[in-house]
């Protein structure tokens, strides 16, 4: 008996410990390793002292604010995109769609992700330049009289960090969609509503775990993208991740990347508090549920 | 008993394995892309069956930053240029002093390798010995854009929305030639080099106006050039010669205030484990025959005695096509960056991209 019992914990404590390593040596010792080195000032080579210079650089330095402003902003622009075009996708998949053409339907959307982030940019590349295949047709067509450059600006990176990123939403709403019985919509209808009271009034607020748990993600991946903005973005397009890694790599100053790196986990993570509280959801029953 | 042949085993199983690898060496070099063609590596491991040799690519910022994580450890060779030698050290210390006897320095060119030497010595201790060099200036289409000759000549309406430029330290040295200061100069006078930055931002602002966009990395910048997007732009000569290959009209033009040349240089991380491989590395690649495959892949000059003659042919004529004598008389070679210039050159790059004018 007493033996049953300590197989019982250790096996326990054997499911535990990857979780408990992975948290503990890649999460958690990471970022206090951050927060520490985002603490010290360079007074000298090779010379550091405790102080809270580098959030005050932060705050001081126009440049830098603007440009974390400027990817939450355009970050939430895409959140909302990817909303619009991915919720008729997921409602379609889960409601509308038989269920052979289901699976076809949702591995079509699934297959963008077999290449790599950086393959997909030099697509859109290749689209979207001036001697690319959009400007090409259009020209062919008699549109447009000379080649027009559609690359390097703030709508490329846009169109390419939605396109990254829809997937996040739409497999989360699938889920929950899917989940919500036929019956409900009848009903609605039945009693006299429209179609658009039903989707305000039952679709929508059935769904929104998993818009939220959606929005969550896709707000997340694109604040932290660094290769779409960059690859697309034009001379003007500044993201904030390009600043860590100007911090890091060009100026050599790991103590400012790290409390850059430190502002933006601060920052998305308030957003996406204030996110919450305006949707009256919780972590819990949105990106833990789906 | 039992215990005690289970840990002999062991240990004999440990110290065959510290056999085995002092046998098998390896070789990690940490350089730029095309620095270690795989012809070469080849014939190498064929030469030294005992050296196993991995390549990671890398460029000049991220190779100090790799070493600065690790405090030196991890490779065995880089490969940073001159000037990103004695400040790094100072600052983070991540080489060690090189042994020069183990090197064959009476193949380089003497003017190279002083050159190096001084720009590397700390304490007595020599910390790099140069292996290629090549220039930064501009490329032009001949057809399009014929009087593209100055740094500032980027920044002309008469090519507006046609040129392009890297947002790196280069475009910042090379403007302020174009306005007549001397950068590397006021490097011991840090307030007066931070007025001449001040002034570079202002004209680089105003510049973006006729860029195109900032190439980020040599397919950027060839994919544009090639296609005719724009007809000029910064670059390193060998993108430059590469292109040269493709369509004759696009030559290296080195800019009448002078080329800015870079030395890639050899040095020894702080905690390299293969001093002797590396070393063998070395002596291997500037051999004449080496040379020339080496040239092939990477479009520099080797800094050996009549580099330039070892190059392979087609490389010649970019060269020939590009240079005049005098062209090289008024090479300017970057000059030691000291501690700090970095993060005054950082914030300047930052301040010209954010900036929305033009």
């Amino acid at each position: 008996m007493m033996q049953n019992k300590d197989i019982k914990r250790l096996s326990l404590y054997l499911l535990f410990a990857p979780f408990a390593l992975w948290i503990i040596l890649l999460v958690i010792l990471p970022h206090i390793g951050m927060v520490v080195l985002s603490l010290k000032e360079k007074i000298a080579p090779r010379v550091y002292e405790y102080s809270f210079a580098n959030y005050l650089e932060f705050l001081n330095e126009p440049i830098y604010w603007n440009t974390l402003l400027r990817t939450g902003s355009m970050s939430l622009l895409v959140t909302a995109l990817a909303l619009l075009i991915g919720f008729p996708i997921a409602y379609y998949i889960a409601k509308i769609a038989g269920p052979r053409s289901r699976g076809g339907l949702f591995l079509l959307c699934l297959i963008p992700l077999w290449v790599s982030d950086l393959i997909r940019a030099f697509g859109w590349i290749l689209l979207l330049r001036e001697t690319g295949v959009i400007s090409n047709f259009l020209l062919w067509t008699g549109l447009i009289g000379e080649p027009v450059e559609f690359l390097y600006n703030d709508v490329a990176v846009i169109v390419g960090l939605t396109y990254t990123v829809i997937l996040f939403m739409i497999v989360p709403l699938v889920s929950t969609l899917d989940g919500m019985d036929n019956a409900m919509i009848e009903a609605g209808y039945n009693l006299g509503g429209s179609g658009f009271t039903v989707l305000r009034r039952i679709i929508i607020p059935y769904a929104m775990p998993g818009i939220v748990a959606g929005c969550i993600v896709t707000f997340m991946l694109t604040a932290g993208s660094y290769l779409t903005p960059i690859l697309l973005g034009g001379k003007n397009s500044s993201w904030f991740t390009e600043q860590i890694y100007n911090q890091f790599i060009t100026r050599f100053n790991w103590e400012g990347g790290a409390a850059f790196g430190m502002l933006l986990l601060f920052f998305t993570s308030l957003v996406i508090w204030l996110g919450l509280k305006l949707s009256g959801q919780t972590l819990a029953n949105t990106v833990a549920k789906s | 008993m039992h215990f005690k042949t289970t840990l002999a085993g062991l240990l004999a199983a440990t110290m065959l394995a510290g056999a085995g690898s002092a046998q098998a060496e390896t070789l990690r070099l940490l350089t730029w892309g095309s620095y270690a063609p795989d012809e070469l590596i080849e014939k190498f491991e064929a030469e030294y069956p005992d050296i196993d040799v991995e390549v990671t690519f890398s460029n000049n910022e991220e190779m100090i930053a790799k070493l600065r994580a690790t405090g030196g450890a991890g490779f065995d060779l880089a490969q940073p240029s001159h000037d990103r030698i004695y400040a790094a050290q100072l600052e983070y210390d991540i080489y060690k002093p090189l042994d020069l006897s183990k090197i064959d320095t009476s193949v380089m060119e003497a003017k190279l390798l002083d050159g190096v030497k001084e720009n590397t010595t700390i304490e007595g201790e020599v910390y790099a010995v140069p292996h290629q060099w090549g220039t930064s200036g501009l490329m032009a289409d001949k057809t399009k854009a014929p009087d593209l000759k100055s740094w500032a000549d980027l920044c002309n309406p008469a090519y507006e929305g046609k040129t392009s430029m890297r947002l790196k330290r280069t475009i910042l040295l090379g403007t302020a030639f174009s306005m007549g200061e001397d950068p590397f100069a006021a490097y011991s006078d840090l307030d007066k080099y931070q007025g001449i930055l001040d002034k570079v931002a202002e004209k680089l602002i105003e510049c973006k106006g006729n860029i195109k966009a900032y190439w980020k990395g040599g397919d950027d910048l060839s994919a544009m050039m090639l296609s005719g997007e724009i007809v000029g732009s910064e670059t390193w000569d060998s993108t430059a010669y590469k292109l040269f290959d493709q369509n004759k009209n696009i030559v290296f033009v080195p800019p009448k205030e002078g080329a800015l040349a870079w030395i890639d240089t050899f040095a020894l991380p702080r905690k390299a484990k293969a001093d002797d491989a590396a070393y063998k590395w070395i002596n291997f690649v500037l051999r004449p025959e080496n040379v020339t495959l080496m040239s092939a892949s990477t479009g520099a000059i080797a800094a050996v005695k009549g580099g330039q003659d070892l190059l392979p042919e087609d490389k010649k004529a970019a060269v020939n096509a590009a240079f005049t004598a005098e062209d090289i008389d008024n090479l300017k070679f970057f000059a030691n960056i000291p501690p700090g210039v970095e993060d005054m050159e950082g914030k300047t790059l930052e301040k010209i991209k954010a900036a929305t004018g033009g």
